[in-house]
């Protein structure tokens, strides 16, 4: 392998792993600009990669190569009904925010693994008819040296992600939505008293990231497990939670801290052809994802300033 | 001249919040271009009422009519519709905002949901210069003094186009410069037909501003009066239901021995630069020392390294004669401190445990009150109850939680524990923050016997009017110095205005006199 393809190799496949990250942080995001802490987006994530998985398998067959994308409308919706319960419990009923997240993420995997036992006879669903596969995107992967790097031969959902991450970026900076979320997050009291639905604006907050956490569960059940069970989300939910404190809750950064962590991902896959690192035993390359999380939010969590109240119920007056 | 006309009347206005009446049945008339004041203590019901008129809370039964029509004001939007703004006591603003982000947040100009920021600048400019409020548009508000923070809260409820504004507790947290700008400021908006309802318990500031004035007291209305032909005294006794008196009665001190002395003291602040910048200082026994500055001058460090609650880089500290320099919190209480902090619902009381618990927060490790390890829980009962009884507070039982208490009686809890223990030199941080006439004029006078009793007095206070009444000598301080120390009886308003600006002492003096001379010279001619 020459330079170029190795390099190709790395790029394609951190953004392949970086996808399903860069959906659910920015989704993070949303929910705790609002104020709410989701960490339940590990259990959403598990619910958006099953309905994908169930959708994939039911509908290849009417949807061809569109089934993926139609797969992640799929797991988009049950993210947001998985996220309302989410809503419910912490704006409403005043619960703890962790307990409720701890709850949905207790929850979905019994909940995805009894389904998919129910619907299939096993713990796994087998392999999808459809998956993501590697894309080219059109005119860009022409330019000489940067087009077969970044454009040929990667992942769709990929610069979905990035799209969208400077959407968020845009709507969360510049918009009339994007401001009143904001408030809501750091001064919810001031936000009332300008006639701002505090309660609202966190449900939006929220279910935004419902769907983002489940479209990013289907994307890590279609374009990288290609099939649910069990293991398909195992922490990658965390590792969004992290990517997005990283980033400091700025969709830009978030998006680059995905890639990041996406890249820690994808090593134990591709490590095996890169000079430097081929001798390092593969077990610590599964763990460096994970190692990674642990030291960036070590070195970064107390500078890292999220939303002032983060966490912290909001009780109307009257 | 008709008439003048009534912009609000709130009838028979009524709050219950689950038995307890914030509100009973309450009558407020406010005519247009007038400064109305509404006086009450803490606790009266005024915020109830004005949180009413502005949406927040919906009263149990009562009318409200503006402008002469019946209305219902069910939200914020239909007060801003209404034409009522507040200006909040705790300002509602979003730190990490910028000051035109806060004043647009709620009616953002957009189009298709993109904010137009230009249009909004341009706007807001046009307010501050036309009403002379100076505001940074692009800074952020976590970066702006409170007296422009003051004004972008003013400026927010004029750019939604409020025609009548309630300022709450407004001048709490500024100093005495900024106070006469606000209240030129609220005369200019009168003067341009907007209506004014000044929250307060501040009576100068009354008689100085306010054309009439609603007493509250207990959720129900008193009386409405004019502020010219009612005394401070009269609207006092109102406001309280009893005669009070202001000045602290007391006799000259007699200071001895020196009970506190601080050398060359250096306290970092917790960014790292020197928030305490070579202070000497000495508090004798029998005396008050006053300590007046702007909030922020270093005045919090100061105490924090007396009571041992932050490092000191340099210098030192003596206590009664003993080197208490860094030792930790619990040795310096014991070698004869007693320290009433400046938040005392952070730093003061433990809010969620019980009064009696609270009250043996100093002391519940020695005997009696603890065995080998074991609390006595009887002793520490009859002790608090003793002290509860002693020092007047008020509260159902020992076993409430201190976050029953209102806030004066919180206090007097404090200064219970502090003083009880007889301590060598007592350290009061702003003791009466946000308390009203009654309390204040109680701790003052626990204060001034203390100091008979030969006790040393540290009095921290950003309110002037404090440290002037009670200390015997007073030290300014100005960033992270003491620029002069005065005696109380040798100084006025305006010279130690001056020095908590930073203005030396000798130019502070001669400025003063010369308006001193300016005031005589209209006092004489009218």
């Amino acid at each position: 392998m020459n330079a170029l393809d190795i390099i190709q190799l790395i790029v394609s496949s951190s953004l392949i792993y970086a996808a399903p990250l860069i959906l659910t942080a920015l989704g993070g995001t949303f929910s705790e600009r609002s104020g709410v802490v989701n960490i339940g987006l590990e259990g959403i994530m598990v619910m958006g990669a099953f309905m994908s998985a169930v959708f994939n398998i039911q509908f290849a067959s009417a949807f061809g190569g569109w089934t993926p994308w139609m797969g992640l409308i799929a797991g988009g919706f049950i993210g947001i009904l998985f996220s309302i319960i989410h809503a419910v419990a912490t704006i409403n009923l005043r619960a703890d925010h962790i307990i409720s997240g701890t709850v949905i993420n207790l929850a979905a995997p019994a909940i995805g693994v009894f389904l998919t036992r129910a619907i299939f006879g096993a713990a796994q669903t087998g392999p999808l008819p459809e998956s993501f596969g590697r894309t080219s995107i059109f005119l860009l992967d022409r330019i000489p040296i940067i087009g077969p790097i970044f454009f040929e031969n990667t992942s769709g959902p990929a610069y979905f992600g990035i799209v969208l991450a400077v959407i968020a970026w845009f709507v969360l900076f510049k918009t009339r939505f994007g401001l009143r979320l904001r408030s809501v997050g750091e001064h919810p009291h001031a936000a009332e008293t300008l006639g701002i639905k505090v309660y609202a604006m966190k449900y939006s907050g929220v279910l935004i990231s419902g769907l983002l956490g489940g479209m990013g569960g289907a994307i890590q059940a279609q374009a990288i497990s290609n099939e649910f069970g069990i293991l398909t989300i195992a922490g990658q939910g965390f590792i969004a939670m992290a990517a997005m404190i990283f980033g400091k809750w700025n969709p830009l950064g978030v998006m680059g801290a995905a890639i990041f962590f996406g890249f820690a991902q994808s090593l134990a896959r591709i490590g095996t052809y890169i000079p430097i690192i081929q001798d390092i035993p593969s077990i610590w390359l599964l763990v460096m994802p994970y190692l990674l999380t642990i030291l960036v939010l070590v070195g970064v969590i107390g500078r890292a300033e999220s939303p002032a109240k983060l966490g912290v119920t909001y009780i109307k007056s009257r | 001249m008709p008439m003048s006309q009534s912009v609000i009347e709130m009838n028979g206005i009524t709050k219950e919040f689950g038995t307890f009446k914030a509100n009973d049945n309450i009558h407020l008339e406010l005519n247009k271009g007038e400064i109305h004041a509404l006086l009450g203590e803490n606790g009266a019901g005024k915020s109830t009422l004005m949180n009413i008129l502005s949406g927040l809370l919906e009263p149990t039964s009562g009318e409200i009519k503006v402008n002469g029509n019946n209305v219902k004001i069910s939200s914020p939007d239909v007060a801003n519709e209404l034409g009522i703004g507040m200006v909040h006591q705790h300002f509602m603003l979003v730190d990490k905002f910028t000051v035109t982000e806060n004043i647009m947040l709620g009616r953002e100009k957009s189009k298709f949901g993109y904010i137009d920021k230009k249009s909004a600048e341009k706007e807001i400019k046009e307010l501050s210069d036309h009403y002379g409020l100076k505001v940074e548009p692009s800074a952020k508000v976590e970066n702006i003094t409170v007296g422009m923070q003051q004004r972008v809260e003013i400026l927010k409820t004029l750019y939604r186009g409020a025609n009548i504004l309630i300022f709450d507790e407004p001048t709490g947290v500024l100093t005495p410069q900024e106070i006469e700008e606000l209240m030129s400021i609220m005369k200019q908006l009168v003067s341009e037909g907007k209506s004014i309802i000044l929250i307060t318990h501040k009576l100068d500031e009354i008689k100085q501003v306010a054309d009439r004035c609603t007493v509250i007291r207990r959720g129900k209305s008193i009386d409405t009066v004019d502020v010219a032909d009612t005394s401070q005294q009269e609207l006092a006794d109102m406001m309280v239901g009893r005669s009070v008196t202001f000045k602290v009665e007391k006799k000259p001190s007699n200071p001895k021995e020196t009970v506190l002395k601080i050398d060359n003291l250096i306290v970092k602040e917790t960014r790292g630069y020197d928030a305490v910048k070579s202070v000497n200082l000495e508090v004798r026994a029998g005396e008050v020392l006053g300590i007046a500055g702007v909030d922020g001058n270093g005045q919090s460090e100061l105490i924090q390294a007396i009571t041992g609650l932050t490092k000191v880089s340099a210098g030192s500290i003596q206590l009664a004669g003993t080197d208490i320099t860094n030792k930790k919190p619990r040795k310096i209480t014991e070698v004869g401190l007693g320290h009433i902090p400046e938040d005392r619902q952070k730093y003061g009381l433990i809010l969620p445990m019980t009064l009696e618990e609270n009250i043996s927060l100093q002391t519940y490790y020695q005997k009696p009150f603890s065995n080998h390890g074991f609390l006595n829980y009887k002793e520490i009962k009859m002790h608090a109850k003793r002290l509860i009884e002693e020092f007047d507070v008020r509260t159902i039982s020992e076993e409430h939680t201190a976050a029953s208490l209102s806030g004066g009686n919180q206090q007097k809890a404090i200064i219970a524990r502090e003083v009880d223990r007889d301590p060598a030199l007592l350290i009061a941080a702003q003791p009466t923050r946000g308390l009203d006439v009654g309390a204040i004029e109680y701790i003052h006078k626990r204060l001034i016997e203390l100091r008979d009793n030969g006790k040393a007095v540290l009095l921290m206070s950003y309110e002037l009017d404090e440290v002037m009444n009670v200390s015997d000598r007073i030290a300014v301080m100005y960033d992270g110095k003491i620029i002069a120390i005065v005696n109380a009886d040798e100084t006025n308003e305006s010279e130690l205005g001056l020095l908590m600006a930073g203005v030396p002492l000798a130019e502070a003096k001669k400025k003063s006199d010369e308006k001193g001379k300016e005031k005589d010279a209209v006092d004489s001619t009218t």
